[in-house]
């Protein structure tokens, strides 16, 4: 079906997306929960810086990735020397890039599945004798977990498609920074590609086509107290 | 002093003030809705800060704003039965019933899981999911709750309200019995008086 340098290239794209997706989790829900529970002021500002990736053209993000974890960059030069990683033409570089363009859709539907779950039910908790983390971790995170997990198969699917962030920060490197999408774009610019371009796009189509049917799944279960596993 | 409480709290359009004294084993707040009621529940539980004010129960001092005292929600030891009854949807009848008692002091138990269920006769329904309980049932299972919890008090509000007659009477001989086969102090929000003499409460006016 797929030839090797072909699995190799869906692998690759796999591997960027569940390291993009499991980075930007915690972060992803941190930020949806000071949108949905806090008064703090500023909330407008940060909702909007949040959102930012999703309107912005992806090569401006792209830019701006490169900018900032350049090797020169503020964050770019302090991990290289701190912690030795550079992210520049690096599947990490790919990661990062996926992460910040799916930041903005798991915040919104880990957000809403937090929305969804009734504060009284954990002022319940409280008077039953739980502390606030007892009462979170008992009450809030299982009820909101169908959309936590929604939210992030919804990114995982959002980074296998990434394109112009990634091409724009980390270039088109077979087997380094090549996924799925940047490896079609290459094929396309090649005479006599089509048949490679075929069988790449199948295989995007129907990964995204199962991440958006298990997330669709996942978020109808939220907020109503089923259970996901 | 069962019930020693003064308070006061200011909302965007009016203020909330009670004022209870009392050594009687049921205290009924009684006032027209809107009045809030479930308010100064709120505030016995630790929900809602009052503004000012004072509240002790059975001796014990829970909130003082003379004195900054503030004992958190799950320090208070109150049994609370909401009116909305917010039992857990994601855990069994079961597990809704052991939340608090997993989490209550050994030397605050005064009935395990199995006397619950035989005092409020729910024992049938403790695998079964909340939202599939009718209203009576659900109203015994948010009351077995909290006394699983090893409560030193109850606050009840409007807990047969909801109810048809039967299931009323039903709910109503139960809190009698609470009050005089375990002795808890409990504070009552009701506004139908008949429930008022059928538990012989102490009635305290709340608003107009």
């Amino acid at each position: 079906m797929l030839a090797a340098d072909e699995w190799q290239i869906v692998a690759l794209s796999l591997k960027v997306s569940a390291v993009a997706v499991g980075l930007t989790l915690p972060l992803a829900f941190a930020l949806a929960w000071v949108l949905a529970r806090s008064r703090m002021p500023g909330k407008v500002l940060l909702d909007a810086l949040v959102h930012l990736p999703l309107v912005v053209p992806p090569v401006v993000t792209g830019w701006l990735l490169l900018l900032a974890f350049g090797a020169n960059g503020p964050i770019g030069g302090w991990l290289e020397r701190a912690l030795g990683v550079t992210v520049m033409f690096r599947w990490t570089g790919a990661a990062l890039a996926a992460a910040v363009m799916a930041l903005p859709l798991m915040v919104r539907a880990i957000r809403l599945s937090l929305e969804a779950v009734d504060p009284r039910l954990e002022a319940a908790a409280r008077t039953l004798g739980a502390g606030p983390w007892r009462a979170f971790a008992t009450i809030t995170l299982p009820l909101a977990l169908p959309g936590v997990l929604a939210g992030a198969v919804l990114g995982f699917a959002r980074s296998l498609g990434e394109f112009g962030a990634t091409i724009t920060f980390v270039s088109n490197i077979p087997g380094e920074t090549q996924t799925l999408p940047l490896a079609i774009y290459a094929a396309l610019q090649v005479p006599g590609g089509e048949s490679v371009v075929t069988r790449l796009a199948a295989i995007s189509v129907l990964l995204s086509l199962v991440a958006l049917v298990a997330s669709e799944v996942l978020a109808r279960r939220a907020g109503r107290g089923a259970h996901v596993l | 002093m069962s019930f020693d409480i003064a308070v006061t709290l200011r909302r965007a359009r009016r203020t909330i003030a009670a004022r209870i004294t009392s050594e009687a084993p049921v205290v009924a707040l009684f006032g027209p809705s809107g009045a809030g009621k479930t308010t100064v529940l709120d505030m016995v539980a630790g929900l809602v800060r009052p503004d000012a004010g004072r509240i002790a129960v059975g001796g014990e001092v829970l909130f003082d704003s003379a004195g900054s005292v503030n004992l958190a929600p799950e320090r208070r030891a109150c049994g609370y039965v909401f009116q909305d009854l917010r039992l857990f949807p994601h855990r069994s009848v079961g597990q809704n019933l052991r939340y608090g008692e997993a989490l209550a002091p050994v030397e605050r138990r005064f009935m395990g899981l199995d006397e619950a269920a035989g005092f409020l006769g729910i024992g049938h329904l403790l695998d079964r999911r909340p939202r599939s309980l009718s209203g009576g049932e659900a109203q015994r299972v948010a009351i077995g709750r909290a006394l699983l919890a090893g409560p030193r008090f109850l606050l009840l509000d409007e807990p047969v309200s909801s109810l048809d007659r039967a299931r009323r009477e039903e709910i109503l001989g139960v809190i009698a019995r609470i009050r005089d086969e375990l002795g808890l102090p409990i504070l009552y929000v009701t506004h139908d008086e008949r429930e008022l003499a059928r538990l012989g409460a102490e009635v305290v006016q709340i608003g107009d």
